[in-house]
């Protein structure tokens, strides 16, 4: 049996609720995952508690105030005991576990979406293909949110382990987003316009419905490329975000193999497009062979009636 | 003036269509290029060279047919161009021992590369090497001003944060806002010419080997429509059927 340790994914200070689905992921290697809340406060480790796992460690350090990789790595390093790690898959958390992993000399695989039987599965080529590997020591696997249903129960209780961190870096100034919308890697839906928009200006139809239901604007690399106003951040695609929300509406976009590479792993895919063969439809669970002039009018007023 | 590293791989063109034979990604017909963040990584070691002077190595790991994007970064301006001989599959600890093997025995004081590579989308080398250097680090970093260190803007919460980084450090870079420069004629009669240093760098047995490839599983048809108006039935078809509204 290994001794697994998971890594509580931090938002704000508080134990995000993705960490239930880590320790899910830890235990099947079987045995109790021991979970880490790295914290300035012990009791932001209480939010740890009932997420199924064998016993909870608040490490407590100012290293933890802002993110540094070195400070982080070190500050885990010295209270996390040998075994194999598992810690969540956003950017940060990646980071971390890559300089954690080298800080141990051991490897580290990132964006597990399986893990059976100790074999490890994520996606590689951006999802355009799948790739499993063996281990046969101690490792850090980063797992994907979304993947592994949240374990429950365990331990309800934390022990407090002081720790030091080597911090390298320092936050010189906080800068809030330029814009006000949601990112479309944090959204449960995201709404992208594709060049088949015309022009940058027809994406606030694209904003409007995004407001209507919660969700983000992305666009496609042909739209990033072509439109000085549609800014690289809303890319979706091999060289923008990889996006897996529970909806992703892909308005004027043909679906080359660049944008599909960014969006597959959605739940569920709506395209609308004019051109009957764009490859796009080949991956809806619906397709609509429209305009967006015909149809995102329709599309929203709908949307509008059900969420009043 | 410092001694600037830029960490450059060979990948599938992202616009390939990738192949999955016995069980393996089959990469023998595929367009290989120089992985698309490495290339914001190459243009902000050549700003950080302008703005501070010293010399530019491009470095990467691999056969000699990974050669081709070292010419490519020597096109447009970086002074050397180094590859540690290696072949067949390595794991994270493997291939970032070797390369910090190499960024020491370069003397290399601050290193540069893509935020994750174009193949694995890992993003785990940047870091893997800090660490392993004993160096700061600051990831996928979508602008770097240069003085006595460096200041950087990064992901920080739901916006960024401007981070100062005392140097040695290796920064992992996202696109931002850079625009990276082409090649010139000259560029790339001179890249032509240049010769590739290899060095040869022993690395530890790779506990981490892969099982096998597979295509991701197709989707099952959906359902399709004509005219606009068909929006309607589908809104209500996202609530009531797929319930993500």
């Amino acid at each position: 049996m290994t001794q697994t340790i998971v890594i509580a994914e931090m938002n704000n200070n508080a134990v995000h609720p993705s960490t239930a689905e880590l320790v899910s992921a830890a235990k099947t290697f079987g045995g109790e995952p021991t979970l880490v809340v790295p914290c300035t406060d012990a009791n932001q480790a209480s939010g740890a508690a009932g997420m199924g796992a064998g016993n909870i460690i608040a490490a407590k350090s100012g290293a933890f105030a802002h993110y540094d990789a070195s400070g982080w790595a070190s500050a885990l390093d010295g209270v996390i005991p040998i075994g194999t790690i598992i810690t969540g898959a956003s950017p940060q958390s990646k980071d971390m576990a890559a300089r954690l992993a080298a800080r141990r000399n051991i490897p580290v695989v990132q964006d597990a979406v399986k893990i059976q039987d100790g074999e490890i599965t994520s996606p590689v080529y951006s999802g355009k293909a799948m790739q499993t590997v063996s281990a046969t020591g101690p490792v850090v696997i980063s797992v994907r949110s979304n993947v592994f249903t949240p374990a429950e129960g365990g331990a309800m209780d934390h022990q407090i382990l002081a720790t030091d961190g080597n911090v390298a870096t320092a936050v010189q100034e906080f800068m809030a987003r330029a814009s006000e919308r949601l990112d479309v890697s944090e959204a449960n839906i995201v709404i992208s316009g594709g060049r088949g928009m015309g022009s940058p200006d027809n994406f606030t139809h694209l904003e409007a419905i995004a407001d209507t239901i919660g969700a983000a604007v992305g666009a496609s690399r042909a739209a990033v490329d072509t439109w000085e106003a549609i800014p690289h951040s809303m890319q979706v695609g091999q060289t923008g975000k990889t996006v897996n929300p529970n909806l992703y509406i892909a308005v004027g976009i043909s679906g080359a193999i660049q944008h599909l590479a960014g969006m597959r792993s959605s739940k569920y895919i709506v395209a609308i497009n004019k051109d009957a063969d764009a490859p796009i439809f080949q991956h809806a669970d619906y397709g609509i062979v429209a305009t967006w002039e015909e149809a995102l009018p329709v599309l929203h007023e709908s949307l509008k009636g059900m969420m009043d | 003036m410092p001694n600037i590293i830029v960490l450059v791989k060979q990948v599938p063109d992202t616009n390939a269509k990738i192949v999955v034979n016995s069980d393996r990604v089959d990469l023998s017909t595929v367009k290989m290029v120089m992985s698309p963040y490495d290339e914001f990584a190459v243009e902000t070691a050549l700003q950080h060279k302008e703005a501070a002077g010293g010399e530019v190595i491009a470095l990467t790991v691999g056969g000699a047919g990974a050669e081709k994007i070292l010419k490519d970064a020597k096109a447009i301006g970086v002074d050397r161009i180094v590859r540690v001989d290696a072949s067949g599959d390595m794991d994270s600890n493997a291939l970032q021992s070797i390369i910090a093997q190499a960024v020491a025995e370069l003397g290399g004081e601050v290193v540069y590369c893509g935020k994750s590579a174009a193949d694995t989308g890992a993003g785990s080398t940047g870091p893997g090497v800090a660490e392993r250097m004993g160096w700061a680090s600051a990831s996928n970093v979508s602008s770097t001003s240069f003085g006595d260190g460096l200041s950087v803007v990064m992901p920080s919460g739901s916006g960024n944060a401007q981070v100062s980084v005392p140097l040695p450090a290796v920064v992992s870079c996202d696109k931002g806002s850079l625009k990276v420069r082409k090649p010139n004629v000259k560029g790339i009669m001179q890249a032509k010419r240049a010769s590739v240093e290899v060095l040869s760098i022993e690395a530890p047995p790779s506990t981490v080997s892969i099982v096998n490839h597979a295509l991701p599983q197709a989707k099952p048809a959906g359902k399709s429509y004509e005219g606009g108006a068909a929006a309607a039935e589908v809104a209500h078809l996202l609530r009531d059927e797929a319930n993500v509204l």
